[in-house]
């Protein structure tokens, strides 16, 4: 039952999406790859799609899964799926348990979720760096694709270093788009 | 009045919707926190939905998908990048960097093995071990704000 499952599958993400925007990736890759809706490519497909439109990323992968895989009532699902835990939990601090965020021994356990989370961000990054190049197809694949990853990195170094600030994530996205086109067409 | 702000780092789910559900029920109780919530979801669903049904079109176009082929480069980088901000922004101390270290190793050696152990599975194994930590050490310890 896909909408069960698609319920399922983002009530987890959104219980646990602990550490901002970023912080969700690994989690939604673990779901939507568990249950087979996204190939490793479709996920940054559609990570570039969020960042490059409003809201969180997080809503935006939970709305074009359910939409993918069970169309309207399923995008309707998942994003409702998605931020009910959040949606449930500020209600309940706010009119009920106002100085449970304050409580020591939650924020003691806190603590170690959240360094946990940047941890897991971390793997995850490396992962997918390496991936794109180490797995794909033929070596002048894998060499093209490092190319092009050693050109934005370069870049990303480059502006910070000459402008004193970060190249926006738009900005990255669409260089990556050029020297895809310039690359593989 | 707490800070809103201190309550979405504590809690899951994105700042902007912890804050638009927070105002909402604050101005105009739970009806107000729903609608205030259904309110900022809306506009990046309808967004995201039409371009759900319109991608794989555009994808089967050459061009386009070679683009996006740079593109999702591109993304591996950008979360790399957040994870560097996140852990340039993180408290300096010995217990949250070993635990950060830790779950990247681990987390790492799940991927390239394929073994499936779950993000989720993870995060409660270090909420344990640093309340674990926050009970021995009592509390003056090092998970504590």
């Amino acid at each position: 039952m896909i909408y069960l499952e698609l319920i399922l599958g983002f009530l987890k993400v959104g219980c646990f999406s602990f550490g901002g925007a970023y912080g969700a990736i690994p989690l939604i890759r673990d779901v939507v790859m568990r249950y087979g809706w996204l190939t490793e490519e479709g996920l940054s497909y559609m990570i570039a799609v969020s960042e490059s439109t409003p809201g969180p990323i997080m809503v935006n992968l939970a709305t074009y899964v359910g939409s993918s895989q069970a169309g309207f009532w399923g995008a309707v699902l998942a994003t409702f799926a998605v931020v009910l835990p959040s949606f449930a939990v500020i209600l309940l601090i706010t009119v009920l348990l106002k100085r449970a965020v304050n409580n020591s021994f939650f924020q003691a356990a806190l603590g170690g979720v959240k360094p946990c989370v940047i941890g897991i961000v971390l793997a995850t990054g490396i992962y997918m760096v390496f991936k794109n190049c180490l797995s794909a197809g033929s070596l002048p694949e894998g060499i093209k694709a490092a190319a092009v990853t050693l050109a934005l990195a370069a870049a990303m170094g480059g502006y910070k270093v000459i402008f004193k600030k970060k190249l926006s994530p738009i900005m990255l996205i669409v260089l990556g788009g050029v020297l895809g086109i310039v690359f593989y067409s | 009045m707490m800070d809103i702000t201190v309550i979405a780092e504590s809690t899951p789910g994105p700042i902007a919707i912890n804050c638009a559900t927070y105002t909402g029920y604050k101005q105009g109780g739970i009806g107000g926190a729903i609608s205030a919530t259904a309110g900022i979801v809306t506009p990046s669903f309808i967004v995201i939905y039409l371009i759900s049904m319109f991608l794989d079109n555009f994808l089967e176009i050459h061009l386009i998908a070679s683009c996006f082929k740079g593109i999702s480069l591109a993304v591996g980088l950008l979360v790399l990048d957040a994870a560097f901000t996140m852990i340039s922004k993180m408290k300096k101390k010995k217990l949250p960097r070993g635990i950060m270290a830790v779950s990247a190793a681990v987390m790492l050696l799940c991927n390239i093995f394929g073994w499936r152990v779950s993000s989720v599975t993870l995060m409660i194994a270090a909420a344990v071990f640093s309340l674990a930590i926050f009970l021995l050490k009592g509390k003056k310890g090092a998970g504590t704000k």
